[in-house]
C-alpha cells in the first residue's frame, strides 16, 4: 500500500527526479574529467532538459504526490515546460560565450540544472514547505551562477547583492509562511483554503498573506522590491542574464499564481489590492526608468520588471480568464526574452562583447537578419500587432477589465506607450542611424535560438497562437 | 467563383509580392530595377483583382459581402472578413493609389530599394486588411500594425527631422489607439462577441456608450485628425518621402473616417447623438484654424498637410451630421481627398525630385518650362478648392448640405473654409506655377516625364470623371448608408422611448 503510493508518487516527480539524478551523474563526471569536460557536461544538461521536457510533454503524469506537497496538475505542466525551454534555452546559449570569455567551468551547466529542478519544485509546490524548498534550491544555484566568474568585480559583486536581498526576501517569506501557519494551522495550500472558506479572516493572516507576497514579489523583481534587478541583470554574465530574465521570472511567477490563487482564493479582496498596487507600480516604474538606460542589459532589467507589472494584471483579476491571461503571457514573454538575449550575446566585436545601446546603431545595413528580428522582439515587448507580445497584453488586460478593473487596465495601456518610446529607441539605431562597426558573426547555436525565438513572436504565432491559448486555458482551468 | 476567398486574396496578394522582393538580392543596379518591377507589378495586379470585387458587388445588399470567416487565436479572435458599401470603396482606393506610390518611388528612392518595397507591400496589406475585418481586433491588429511599416517608411527614408517626425507619429496614434483597445475589451465583455456585424446589432448601455465613444474617439480622432490633435500630421508628412505622404494623406487619414462610420455612429448611436456638437465645434475650428495656418506656411508639403486636416473637417462634420447628404458626402470626400490630396503631393514630388526643395520661394515661373504640369497641377488646385466640375465640389457640397439641416450655423462656418481653401491653393499656385522664371535655378527643370505622366493622368481622368458623374459612388454606398442611418436611428428612438417609459 505504502509502496503503490511512493511509487506513484515517483512517477509524477519522474521529471524532477531526472534533473536530480542527471544532475549528480553530471558534477561526478565533472569532478572526475576535470575542467577539459565543460563542453561534455554542457551537451548532457541539455540533454537532461530536453529529456524532462519530453516525459513532461509525453508521459504528462498528472495528479498529487506526497500527501499534497506536490501538486502535477495542466497549470504545473504548462509553467514547467517553459521553465525547461528557458533553462536549455541559457544551456545552449552559454556554450559559446564561455569559451570565449574563459570562464568554461564545468560547474556552469551542473548549477543550472540544479536550479531548474528548484524552478520545478515552485511550480508544483502544493505547501509552503515544498514553497520555500524548491524557491531556495533555485535561488542558491542562481547566487552562485551570478558570481561564477569570480576575478571580475562586477560579476561578484552581482552575486553578493543578489544573495543579501535575496536571503532578506527569504526571511520575510518565511515569516509570513509561519504566521500564515500559525492562524490557520495548515501548510498545505488546498488545506489553508478550505480552512479560509468557512472562518473569518484574521488580521495575523493577512498579515502573512502580505510578507509572503512580499517575498514572492522580490523574485519576480515587481516594484517595491526591484533594487537588485538591474545591477544583477548588467553585473553578472551575459547568459546567466539570459537565464534570470526567463526560467526563475516564468517559476516565481507561477508560484505566486499558485499560492494566490491555490491557498489564499477565498480571501482574494484582500490580496487583489497588493497585486494590483505592485502591478501599476511595476509597469509605471519599469517604464519610465528604462528611458534612460544606456546598457542594453540594464535595459532589459527595467523591461523586465515592467512586463511582470503586465503579467500581474491577470493575477490582479482574480479570474480563470487572468490566469490564462498569465500563463500565456509568461510564454511570449519568455519567448521573446529568449530572442533579445540571443541578439545580446552577439554582440561581440575583436575586442570582446559590448553591452551599450549605441553599438546596436546602423545594425541593419551591418546584419539586416538580426537587425529585422531584434526588430520583431522589442515591438513585441511593447505590444505591437501582429506579433505575439500583443496578444500576451490583450489576454491580461481583458481579464482585467472582465473583472472591473478599468483603472488598472488604462494605467496599463498608458504605461505601455511609454515603454514604447524606449524599445522604438532601439530600433530607431538599428534603422534609421549610422551604422557603427559591425560585430563579429554569430555563433550557430546563437543564431538558431534568435531564429526560433523571432519566429515565434512572428509570424508563427499567428498560426499556433489557437493551439497555445488551448493549452493556457486548460492550465488555467486547475484552479477553477 | 464565388467561394474563392477573393478579400484575402487581395489583402494577402502585396504580401506574397514581398516575400518574392525578400529573396532578390539588392547589390546592383539591375536588382534594384527587378525589385522595382516586382513591386510595381504586384500593386498594378493586386489592383486589376481588387476591381472584382467591385463587378462583383450586389448594390441592393445592406449587409455584409463576401464574407470569411474562420476560427483564429480563441476567445473573440476569429479571422473574420467581408465589405460593404461603406469599405469596398477604400480596398479600390487603396489598391490604385498603390502602384502611383511606388511608380513615385522609382526615382526618388535610391538607397534600400529593397527594404523600401517590402515596407510598402506589407502597408498595402495592413491597410486593406483594416478596411476588410469583420472582427474588432483583427481589425486592431491591422490597424496598428500598419504604424510599424509606416514609422519605418518615415524614419529610414524621410527628409532631416525624419526621427521626431517618425516619433511623433508613432507616439500619438499609438496612444490615440491603446484607448481603443481598451473599449474593444469591454464592448466583448458586454456583448459576448467581437464579430462586426454582431455588434453593430447590439444595444451598448447608455451609461457605457459615453466612454466606449470617447475611447474610439481618441483614436480616431488623432488618425483623422482633428484639430486639436493634428499636429504630428504636418511633421509626418514633410518628412515622409512622396510616396509615404501620398499613403499617409490618401488612405491612412480615410481610416479615422472609416472607423467613425464603422463603429462610433452605428455601435455608439446614443453617445454620438450626444456628442455631435462637440465633433462640429472641433471640426469648424479644423476647418477655419487650419486654413488660415496653411495661408502662412512656406514649404509647400505643409501647406498641403494642413490644407488635408480642413478637409477632413469636413468629413467629420459630415458623419456626425447623420443623415443621408452628410454620410454620403464625407464618404465621397474621402474618396475624393484620396485623389486629390495624393496627386497634389505627387506634384510636390516631381518639382523636389528635379529641385531638392519644397520651399515654395525657390520656385516660381514653372509654368513657362513646364506647361504640362502646370496643367496637371492647377486641375488639382481647383479640386482642392472644391470648384464645380471637380470630385472635390461634390463632397464638400454635400457634407455640408447635410450639416444645414442639422445646424446652419455650422454651415455657415465650414463654409467660409472653402473662401480659405480657395485663397491659399490659389496664392499656392500663383507663387509656384506663375510669375516670370527668374530663378537661375529652375532655367533648365524638365516637364513631366512618360512615368510621371502615367502617375498623374489617370488622377486627372477620375477627378474630373467623378465630380462630373459621380453615381458610380453613390449607386455602391446608398444601400449600406441607409442601413447605417436606419441603425443609428433605431438606436436613437430606443433610448427615447426608454427614457419616455421611465418617466
Amino acid at each position: 500500500m505504502v509502496s503503490d503510493m511512493l511509487s506513484s508518487s515517483l512517477w509524477i516527480v519522474g521529471p524532477e527526479l531526472i534533473l536530480a539524478v542527471g544532475a549528480m551523474v553530471l558534477l561526478m563526471i565533472g569532478v572526475f574529467k576535470g575542467e577539459k569536460s565543460a563542453q561534455l557536461v554542457t551537451s548532457l544538461a541539455v540533454a537532461l532538459l530536453i529529456i524532462a521536457l519530453l516525459w513532461l510533454v509525453f508521459i504528462a503524469p498528472q495528479g498529487v504526490a506526497f500527501g499534497g506537497s506536490i501538486l502535477s496538475d495542466s497549470f504545473a505542466s504548462f509553467m514547467k515546460v517553459l521553465v525547461l525551454i528557458g533553462s536549455a534555452a541559457a544551456v545552449v546559449m552559454s556554450a559559446g560565450y564561455a569559451e570565449s570569455e574563459r570562464f568554461n567551468r564545468f560547474e556552469f551547466p551542473v548549477l543550472i540544472v540544479l536550479s531548474t529542478l528548484g524552478m520545478m519544485v515552485m511550480v508544483s509546490a502544493g505547501d509552503l514547505i515544498t514553497l520555500y524548498l524548491g524557491l531556495e534550491l533555485q535561488s542558491l544555484a542562481i547566487y552562485v551562477l551570478a558570481a561564477i566568474n569570480r576575478d571580475s568585480v562586477r560579476s561578484t559583486e552581482a552575486g553578493l547583492k543578489y544573495f543579501v536581498l535575496g536571503a532578506l526576501s527569504s526571511g520575510m517569506l518565511l515569516y509570513g509562511a509561519s504566521m500564515v501557519y500559525g492562524f490557520t494551522g495548515q501548510i498545505e495550500l488546498t488545506a489553508i483554503a478550505a480552512s479560509l472558506a468557512e472562518g473569518e479572516r484574521s488580521l495575523g493572516l493577512i498579515v502573512g498573506l502580505v510578507f509572503v507576497l512580499a517575498g514572492l514579489a522580490f523574485k519576480i523583481s515587481a516594484v517595491p522590491f526591484h533594487m537588485w534587478t538591474p545591477d544583477v541583470y548588467e553585473g553578472a554574465p551575459t547568459p546567466i542574464t539570459a537565464l534570470l530574465a526567463g526560467a526563475p521570472k516564468v517559476a516565481a511567477m507561477a508560484l505566486i499564481v499558485r499560492f494566490a490563487m491555490e491557498g489564499f482564493q477565498p480571501v482574494a479582496i484582500d490580496w487583489q489590492q497588493v497585486i494590483v498596487f505592485i502591478s501599476i507600480a511595476s509597469m509605471a516604474f519599469g517604464a519610465f526608468a528604462a528611458i534612460g538606460q544606456k546598457s542594453i542589459k540594464r535595459l532589459m532589467a527595467y523591461s523586465s520588471i515592467g512586463h511582470m507589472g503586465y503579467a500581474l494584471v491577470g493575477l490582479a483579476a482574480a479570474n480563470v480568464e487572468g490566469v490564462r491571461g498569465v500563463a500565456l503571457y509568461m510564454a511570449i514573454y519568455l519567448a521573446t526574452t529568449l530572442g533579445t538575449f540571443a541578439v545580446i550575446l552577439s554582440m561581440r566585436r575583436e575586442d570582446g562583447p559590448v553591452d551599450q545601446i549605441e553599438d546596436l546603431s546602423g545594425l541593419s545595413r551591418t546584419n539586416p537578419v538580426m537587425a529585422t528580428f531584434l526588430t520583431i522582439m522589442m515591438l513585441s515587448l511593447a505590444g505591437l500587432p501582429p506579433l505575439a507580445g500583443f496578444f500576451a497584453k490583450y489576454f491580461v488586460f481583458m481579464a482585467a477589465v472582465e473583472s472591473g478593473l478599468f483603472a488598472l487596465a488604462v494605467i496599463g495601456v498608458l504605461a505601455s506607450v511609454v515603454a514604447l518610446y524606449y524599445y522604438l529607441r532601439i530600433v530607431k539605431l538599428m534603422w534609421f542611424d549610422d551604422q557603427a562597426k559591425p560585430f563579429l558573426p554569430a555563433p550557430i547555436e546563437l543564431r538558431v535560438v534568435l531564429w526560433v525565438a523571432g519566429l515565434f513572436v512572428f509570424p508563427v504565432y499567428l498560426f499556433v497562437g489557437g493551439p497555445v491559448f488551448a493549452a493556457a486555458s486548460a492550465a488555467a482551468q486547475s484552479f477553477f | 467563383m464565388t467561394d474563392w476567398p477573393i478579400l484575402s486574396t487581395v489583402t494577402f496578394l502585396p504580401l506574397v509580392g514581398a516575400l518574392l522582393i525578400l529573396f532578390i538580392q539588392d547589390d546592383n543596379e539591375l536588382a534594384r530595377r527587378n525589385i522595382r518591377n516586382v513591386a510595381l507589378m504586384t500593386t498594378v495586379f493586386t489592383f486589376v483583382v481588387s476591381l472584382w470585387i467591385w463587378g462583383e458587388f450586389d448594390y441592393e445588399t445592406t449587409g455584409f459581402q463576401f464574407v470569411e470567416q474562420a476560427e483564429w487565436l480563441g476567445t473573440g479572435i476569429t479571422y473574420h472578413m467581408g465589405v460593404d458599401g461603406i469599405s469596398m470603396l477604400f480596398v479600390i482606393l487603396t489598391t490604385f493609389l498603390m502602384p502611383l506610390c511606388v511608380l513615385a518611388s522609382f526615382e526618388s528612392v535610391k538607397s534600400r530599394v529593397k527594404e523600401y518595397m517590402i515596407a510598402f507591400l506589407v502597408l498595402e496589406t495592413l491597410v486593406i486588411g483594416v478596411f476588410c475585418a469583420l472582427d474588432l481586433i483583427l481589425f486592431y491588429i491591422f490597424f496598428e500594425g500598419g504604424l510599424i511599416p509606416m514609422f519605418l517608411i518615415i524614419g529610414v527614408w524621410g527628409g532631416k527631422r525624419r526621427i521626431y517626425a517618425s516619433y511623433k507619429f508613432f507616439l500619438y496614434t499609438f496612444l490615440g489607439s491603446v484607448l481603443m483597445l481598451v473599449a474593444m475589451m469591454a464592448m466583448y465583455w458586454n456583448a459576448g462577441t467581437t464579430s462586426i456585424p454582431e455588434l453593430l446589432a447590439h444595444d451598448f448601455p447608455a451609461s457605457m456608450q459615453p466612454w466606449l465613444w470617447f475611447a474610439f474617439f481618441a483614436s480616431f480622432a488623432v488618425k483623422m485628425p482633428m484639430w486639436p490633435v493634428h499636429t504630428w500630421l504636418p511633421d509626418a508628412h514633410v518628412e515622409a518621402p512622396t510616396a509615404g505622404s501620398v499613403i499617409l494623406a490618401g488612405i491612412l487619414l480615410k481610416l479615422g473616417g472609416y472607423g467613425f462610420l464603422r463603429f462610433s455612429l452605428p455601435m455608439f448611436p446614443i453617445a454620438s447623438a450626444d456628442f455631435a456638437p462637440l465633433v462640429y465645434t472641433l471640426s469648424v475650428i479644423a476647418i477655419i484654424y487650419t486654413s488660415l495656418v496653411a495661408l502662412m506656411q512656406e514649404d509647400i508639403k505643409k501647406l498641403i498637410a494642413y490644407s488635408s486636416v480642413a478637409h477632413m473637417g469636413f468629413v467629420t462634420m459630415g458623419i456626425f451630421a447623420a443623415n443621408a447628404q452628410g454620410v454620403q458626402g464625407a464618404i465621397f470626400q474621402m474618396l475624393s481627398h484620396g485623389l486629390i490630396s495624393g496627386a497634389l503631393f505627387l506634384c510636390v514630388g516631381v518639382v523636389y525630385d528635379r529641385m531638392h526643395t519644397r520651399e515654395i520661394a525657390a520656385y516660381g515661373g514653372l509654368v513657362n518650362r513646364m506647361p504640362k504640369y502646370a496643367v496637371a497641377m492647377l486641375i488639382f488646385t481647383m479640386a482642392n478648392v472644391g470648384l464645380p466640375g471637380t470630385s472635390g465640389f461634390v463632397g464638400e457640397f454635400l457634407t455640408m448640405m447635410g450639416v444645414f439641416q442639422v445646424n446652419s450655423w455650422v454651415a455657415i462656418f465650414a463654409a467660409t473654409g472653402v473662401i480659405l481653401s480657395a485663397a491659399y491653393a490659389l496664392w499656392l499656385y500663383r507663387r509656384v506655377v506663375f510669375g516670370a522664371l527668374e530663378k537661375e535655378s529652375l532655367r533648365s527643370i524638365l516637364d513631366l516625364s512618360r512615368r510621371e505622366k502615367a502617375m498623374l493622368y489617370p488622377l486627372i481622368v477620375l477627378v474630373i470623371f467623378f465630380g462630373v458623374y459621380p453615381m458610380p459612388v453613390f449607386d455602391v454606398t446608398a444601400a449600406s448608408v441607409d442601413h447605417l442611418l436606419n441603425t443609428y436611428n433605431a438606436g436613437l428612438e430606443a433610448a427615447s422611448s426608454s427614457v419616455a417609459e421611465a418617466n
